[in-house]
């Protein structure tokens, strides 16, 4: 039985080594710099267990009793420790306090840990030997965690998989040691239904700790998460925040419904409405329909071709009934017609001719979007462009990317395409930009449609006037063998998130 | 409206220059005396593999029965006007010299199953990918056969007003072009620039510097120092120099001695002549950085072309319509003048069928030291630079993954190297396709064997199985990108043994090269051999001068 114990003194001291390890590492990945947060970590835990073996003292009766709550506590707590901490991160305000007084209770409960198992061992060895046997079994057992840690329990578990583990192996110390003191232990039944109960939760973490994560992360997201999916080229997640809805692609705001409109409206009137008789359209990316809804707004409009690459997009916003009500139905207009496809590829095969063209792609963040944003590309737009017709692209913000956006133009004009840039101010993304491309000039119509909500005659005549924050800069030109945009992008937002 | 975040910062020190082709004409007997592979049909059983894959080539069974003599008997005669022996570049582009001029009456012999030689391909459902050789620099003046052909092809699509040639953006390798895995991330450029000191930093300006001058310098006999076509290079004993000594003598008489900049240098030689740099010329490693002069009115100077079979595209391309002038798994194994004709005997290794054709005039497109076993009067009476031609072996392999290997510090490139590492690294076939989203890949990793002498490493080659292959080259790849072997679904090795030419010191400018070059009556030699160094560029103006004298031989045998 001794022996047994003294087992058990390795065990725990795995676990408790394993508890801290963890919270270090779980501290640097969420709150970065990780030699203070494994420094204080450090700290609180080891001065956690000062406290602990300081109030061992109080404990005078019953200690092995004590000692098997204490192993069922530090199993739950410091078991689900990583779960707790990971889905709070998002919410809560005091994470630093909430993280803190989760390591201040497991190191004080594993601070108990020593005090008592040598309390209950101390007639069956000379103090001596006992001193010597339980702190080589501590320190060993230190030994062996942190070399598992790094290398098996991170690697193949990860952190929330890894703690609930160590709790489980804690929990079940704790019967064991309730099976070897059955006659010595005060309501042994009791504390067997307890320890199973920590099992079970403890067991359960483990198996879903997938979906923990996953919970965890979605609470990156201001509004409530609708709909979730992950289709085969990105994470579509939508958000209702009061009564506004928000889609985010791969964590990145797309639209919010609440200004939304300003967007489209910009993006589409001020070059459709220039066309006297536009009759073919064709819509590269924008699959929420969001952009087909404004242009159906013109009646000479019989075909409307969407090309975008993900069919769970035009899917969602063709079936979901909020999502159809937002885009008014567009994508189920007998008119539009999908077609999933890598636009590249598409463009590449085409032969139509459009009337207008609008180029609605995320933002050349990678080197694989901003191929779209090449000469190579514009080329192949243009030659599926009628001698009058119209192409407009969403250019970033020229605020925040003044160069970016500049290139877009300088490479549009490279192709001898004469461009009229132009912006607006967006509530959820700031100064926005665009580019019109034509074979002739472009003049800016002088009348829209009546029930627009956002452009007028008045408003349109200010967008082509750029602030000298946002005027005209010399770029390169942007060419799938140089993709300077990218560079340029790179380099101007990140100034700017930082 | 579409927001996202920043992405990687990209290190803004990019080197200038890109993993160069390694390129020799392929041809019949180049495999032939490769001495290494085992035959394409002889691929292993499927079972106890721990992945998917053979040795895939190259014919070593059918070029080694060259060793054996010449005892075969040929059992049927045909004539025409011209055979060239090879299929490479070399051969290649003699061919389409001559069908260019109207010559229909001309035969091209391959002893592999495919043409191409080191610009071979295969074929792919992820990707088709190279074998060999996998991308051309852009060409200066003097490369008119190369400009030629690529307007030829629709490489230059036409010229700028100030007369620069306009390339087809979807040739031009696309950005980004390099990265090196060094100190355990991934930086941008192949020069190493994560912990360079600012000594390392000066030396690179030193030596960037002196490679600047020499691409400019000029001889006393008015020509460029360092040219492609390198026959077009001044013959100033100033530049000529430089041929007598090693390229890491070079680099020591010169004070650089950066383990970084010598780590690059070094690494540029083993990726362009399969050699370190102990064993190469200093004429030959400094025409590396120095004789490229391309531009382009649409692109940087060092850019280049590439496309997912590498070199390949252009030998599919050159192919086209040739079909009926080419025999593939045809074997030469003894050539002799026959009054005045030449015979030209070969064997398909396949059937075991000999078969003579009677020739005008013949092109020899193959590596060079072939010829010695080949041709008659060269094997009776062996010529003085018989023992000059060295060779360096090569392992190619394709690597199928279903991730794309990304990393941290830069984005996957199209030349992926590690820095200090024996293989040369690997490039991603796909690396020109513009689709948005790619799911699997084919990474071509290439690794010459220079860890000795390359006799000796020709045989290590030989006796390591698939498996050990395979081993060694997932082995590689995960210590840059742990997990990667979970998502390995196929490796296809080849090997070449004799890969190319080797550039040693007083090779390129030395009295053997000559010799070898003068032509044996009415048989021609064409191969980037000829030039001492293995390129795309070379081969093919060898193949243009040679199909150019066999015609003149054809024309003036023609009565009037």
């Amino acid at each position: 039985m001794a022996y047994a114990l003294l087992l058990s003194v390795f065990v725990i001291s795995t676990c408790g080594l394993i508890y801290e390890l963890t919270a270090g590492a779980l501290a640097s990945y969420l709150l970065g710099d990780s030699v203070t947060q494994f420094s204080i970590i450090i700290g609180v835990y080891l001065s956690a267990m000062g406290l602990g073996s300081y109030l061992s003292r109080y404990i005078v009766r019953n200690v092995i009793t004590v000692f098997i709550q204490v192993e069922l506590l530090i199993g739950l707590v410091g078991g689900s420790a990583a779960a707790v901490l990971f889905m709070l991160f998002e919410v809560a305000v005091h994470f630093r306090s909430i993280l803190y007084s989760l390591i201040g209770i497991t190191g004080t409960l594993v601070g108990l840990e020593i005090p008592l198992i040598m309390r209950v061992l101390k007639n069956r060895f000379e103090f001596r030997d006992l001193v010597s046997k339980v702190f080589t079994f501590d320190y060993i057992g230190a030994l062996f965690a942190s070399l598992l840690f790094p290398l098996v329990l991170v690697p193949y578990l990860g952190l929330i998989r890894a703690s609930f583990l160590f709790g489980i192996i804690n929990a079940l110390v704790a019967l064991w040691a309730l099976h070897l003191f059955r006659r010595e232990v005060l309501y042994a039944r009791l504390h067997a239904a307890a320890g199973g109960l920590v099992l079970v939760f403890l067991t359960a973490g483990m198996v879903y700790s997938g979906w923990i994560l996953h919970f965890a992360e979605t609470l990156g997201y201001k509004g409530n998460i609708i709909y979730a999916k992950t289709s085969p080229y990105q994470r579509i997640v939508l958000t209702r925040d009061g009564d506004s809805l928000q889609l985010f692609l791969n964590g990145n705001l797309q639209f919010n419904s609440r200004d939304e409109y300003r967007y489209h409206e910009a993006l589409i009137h001020p070059g459709l409405q220039s066309l006297r008789e536009p009759k073919d359209v064709l819509v590269l990316g924008g699959g929420d329909g969001l952009a087909v809804r404004e242009v159906l707004k013109y009646a000479s409009v019989s075909s409307v071709t969407l090309v975008d690459l993900d069919a769970e997009v035009t899917k969602l916003f063709r079936s979901h009934e909020t999502l159809v009500g937002l885009n008014g139905g567009a994508l189920k207009s007998p008119k539009v017609h999908i077609i999933n496809a890598d636009a590249f590829i598409w463009l590449k095969g085409e032969t139509g001719k459009y009337d207008f063209i609008v180029i609605d792609f995320p933002d050349p963040s990678t080197y694989s979007v901003g191929k779209l944003y090449t000469t190579t590309f514009y080329r192949l737009v243009q030659r599926v462009l009628k001698d009058d017709g119209v192409i407009v692209i969403q250019s970033t913000s020229p605020y925040v990317a003044r160069r970016s956006f500049w290139c877009v133009v300088a490479t549009l004009q490279s192709l001898g395409l004469k461009t009229t840039p132009y912006h607006t101010y967006l509530p959820s993304f700031g100064e926005w930009g665009y580019v019109i491309a034509k074979k002739t000039p472009f003049k800016m119509p002088e009348t829209f449609k009546p029930d627009l909500r956002f452009v007028t005659p008045a408003v349109a005549q200010t967008m082509t006037e750029f602030p000298a924050d946002m005027g005209p800069v010399e770029t390169e030109v942007n060419r799938l063998h140089n993709q300077v945009l990218v560079r340029y992008f790179e380099e101007e937002w990140s100034r700017y998130t930082h | 409206m579409k927001k996202s975040g920043p992405g990687t910062p990209t290190d803004p020190s990019k080197a200038g220059l890109s993993r160069r082709s390694f390129l020799i004409q392929g041809a019949c007997l180049a495999a032939a005396a490769a001495g290494m592979g085992i035959s394409c049909k002889d691929s292993r059983p499927a079972g106890n593999k721990r992945v998917a894959g053979s040795i895939i080539g190259s014919n070593r069974k059918a070029g080694h029965m060259l060793l054996q003599g010449e005892g075969i008997t040929p059992t049927e005669t045909e004539e025409t006007g011209i055979v060239i022996v090879g299929s490479g570049i070399a051969g290649l582009s003699a061919a389409r010299d001559l069908a260019k001029k109207g010559i229909r009456d001309f035969l091209m012999l391959e002893l592999e199953d495919r043409t191409g030689g080191n610009s071979a391909y295969a074929v792919h459902k992820v990707s088709p990918y190279p074998l060999g050789a996998h991308y051309v620099p852009l060409p200066g003046v003097e490369a008119v056969f190369v400009r030629e052909l690529f307007e030829e092809l629709g490489i230059i699509e036409g010229y700028n007003s100030k007369g620069l040639p306009l390339y087809n953006e979807y040739y031009l390798c696309a950005d980004p072009q390099e990265r090196l895995f060094i100190h355990d991330r991934w930086q941008e450029g192949l020069v190493p620039q994560f912990g360079a000191t600012p000594e390392d930093k000066r030396q690179y300006q030193v030596f960037f510097g002196m490679m600047d001058d020499l691409r400019k310098a000029r001889g006393t006999d008015g020509r460029r120092a360092f040219v492609i076509p390198m026959e077009l290079s001044s013959r100033d004993r100033r530049f000529l120099k430089y041929d007598e000594i090693s390229m890491a003598q070079f680099l020591t008489d010169n004070g650089l001695d950066s383990k970084y900049l010598r780590w690059y240098v070094n690494y540029c030689c083993r990726d362009d002549y399969g050699c370190v740099m102990e064993d190469v010329s200093a004429w030959a490693g400094i025409h590396y950085f120095a004789g490229r002069s391309g531009s382009a009115g649409n692109a940087e100077p060092h850019a280049v072309v590439t496309w997912p079979e590498g070199n390949g595209w252009i030998v599919r391309k050159m192919a086209e319509n040739m079909s009926e002038h080419i025999r593939c798994n045809a074997c030469v194994l003894n050539i002799q003048n026959i009054g005045d004709k030449t015979a030209v005997d070969y064997l398909d290794p396949r059937s075991g069928v000999a078969k003579r054709i009677l020739a005008r005039a013949v092109i020899y497109a193959a590596p060079r030291f072939t010829a010695l076993r080949s041709i008659k009067d060269l094997r009776e009476s062996p010529p003085a630079y018989a023992g000059s031609f060295g060779y360096a072996p090569w392992m190619v392999a394709n690597v199928v993954v279903n991730a794309v290997p990304e990393g941290n510090g830069a984005p996957l490139s199209w030349d992926n190297v590690f820095y200090g590492n024996d293989s040369l690294g690997y490039v991603v076939a796909n690396h020109q396709d513009v689709a948005l989203h790619q799911s699997k890949t084919v990474l071509t990793y290439y690794y010459p064997l220079t860890a000795g002498d390359p006799a000796a490493e020709r045989q290590r080659a030989v006796t390591m199985t698939f498996d050990a292959w395979a081993d060694m080259i997932i082995r590689d790849l995960s210590r840059f990108h742990p997990g990667i072997e979970k998502g390995i679904e196929e490796v296809n090795v080849w090997l070449w043994g004799h890969a190319m030419v080797r550039p040693v010191p007083k090779f390129i400018w030395g009295r053997a090269r000559q010799e070898a070059l003068r032509p044996l009556g009415r048989i021609f030699f064409a191969h980037s051999d000829m030039s001492g160094i293995s390129l795309f560029e070379e081969a093919q103006y060898h193949g243009i001068l040679a199909a150019r004298e066999a015609r003149a031989v054809l024309e003036k045998a023609r009565p009037a």
